[in-house]
């Protein structure tokens, strides 16, 4: 069964005491990746957060916000300990959900973190930081993804593994929303861009 | 229950990866209570009358030591994060990471009492009170030093604000359990500050774990 979509209509988004956001109105379906487009300033991860249930909106209504079990929030920080290894970080977040911890492996080769699988997290590049914190939307597969500023941090490569990583889950009948202020790579299907201006 | 458990365990596993962090509170404590006979004299009767006091106090400082990295780290690397997001409930993913730290830094504590005890002279049954009234009193300490971390993490100058905001919510818990070890001592009845430090022991491990979650919430937007 297709999940539900995300509908928003007349959304205000506040950061501090001003609105970033006002009247904004917009559907998420199953299959859809929403790229969140705007320069720094613009409310892009305040509208995330909105989107995600991290906080609440100033004004407006959103319906069929995914629940926890649902959703995926990838921020700015990657939730990976220093001390533990990529692998023992999934585990855990796989372990905290009560999913098996079987496709731990899968997911760090598909981002090809095989080799550095087991070293701590604070000897890897920010890049491969990165790619192991992706790593964990596909150990744990969960039908909506928010993600903010994932490019942040990867190479050529790594984005061009994003995209195909966004493709494969909106094939899949998952949907994405995702910010960043430069574009999301060519030919990318199933994107729609929303332009945020402050 | 099975999130609280992988918090559990991965508090253990990191625990395994930094051995100096819960060895840290242990060996400060043991210096403390092993230098004040060397402050006074070894023979001082005095030393006797103040033995309570500075194993009890000697322990509130040790565990204030790990207190502040509770969650600093969680905070710094977004686990904290995610962890308040997750469905599992926030106030029982606080009470295992809680636990956990209890178990690493201020357990311990509690098994070295009976030498320290010793050591500053005290009788056989004050010892035993002393053992009992920090394995009552320490979770305490720990849930009430873990509330302020959470109210303070990501705070400038934590370190300064930590101290000031917990040291009056843990007095009680020192003068019960220094009080029972005073009254085993002069042989009068200690059942009554045990008492008062079980039920300051059943408050904090069941309400605190809320108002801890709540701290971290707000922390966290």
């Amino acid at each position: 069964m297709p999940i539900p979509s995300l509908q928003v209509s007349n959304l205000a988004v506040a950061r501090g005491d001003r609105n970033v956001v006002e009247a904004l109105g917009f559907a998420v379906a199953a299959g859809e990746i929403l790229h969140i487009r705007g320069r720094n300033g613009a409310g892009k991860t305040s509208l995330l957060e909105v989107l995600c249930g991290l906080r609440l909106p100033a004004a407006g209504r959103i319906e069929g916000q995914p629940d926890a079990e649902q959703r995926h929030w990838l921020g700015h920080k990657n939730a990976l300990n220093p001390a533990l290894s990529p692998d023992e970080n999934l585990r855990f977040w796989c372990a905290l959900s009560g999913h098996a911890e079987a496709d731990v492996g899968d997911a760090l080769q598909r981002v090809g973190l095989k080799a550095q699988r087991h070293r701590p997290c604070g000897n890897l590049s920010t890049g491969q930081r990165r790619r192991a914190a992706l790593a964990r939307l596909l150990a744990l597969p969960r039908p909506w993804w928010f993600l903010d500023e994932p490019l942040a941090g990867l190479d050529h490569a790594g984005i061009d593994l994003l995209a195909a990583l966004l493709e494969t889950h909106a094939r899949n009948g998952g949907a994405a929303l995702v910010t960043s202020h430069q574009p999301l790579p060519q030919g990318l299907a199933g994107v729609r861009t929303l332009e945020l201006r402050p | 229950m099975s999130a609280a458990v992988a918090v559990f365990r991965r508090e253990l596993l990191l625990a395994a990866r930094r051995p100096a962090e819960w060895a840290q509170p242990l060996v400060f404590y043991a210096i403390v209570a092993l230098l004040f006979p060397l402050g006074i004299e070894a023979h001082d009767p005095a030393l006797k009358v103040f033995a309570p006091a500075i194993v009890w106090v000697g322990a509130l400082l040790a565990a204030l030591l790990g207190v502040e990295r509770i969650f600093g780290g969680d905070l710094e690397d977004g686990t904290l994060e995610q962890l308040l997001l997750s469905d599992a409930p926030a106030p029982l993913l606080v009470a295992a990471k809680l636990g956990a730290h209890w178990l690493l830094t201020a357990l311990p504590l509690v098994v070295a009492a009976p030498l320290l005890g010793i050591a500053l002279g005290l009788e056989p049954l004050a010892v035993k009170v002393l053992t009992l009234s920090l394995l009552l009193g320490t979770p305490t300490l720990m849930f009430t030093g873990g509330f302020a971390a959470a109210l303070t993490v990501g705070a400038q100058r934590a370190g300064i604000l930590l101290p000031i905001l917990v040291l009056p919510l843990m007095t009680p818990a020192v003068i019960f359990g220094g009080g029972a070890v005073r009254a085993a001592a002069s042989g009068l009845p200690f059942d009554a500050p045990l008492y008062f430090l079980a039920a300051l022991l059943a408050l904090t491990v069941t309400l605190l774990p809320f108002a801890t979650a709540g701290a971290l919430r707000n922390a966290i937007e």
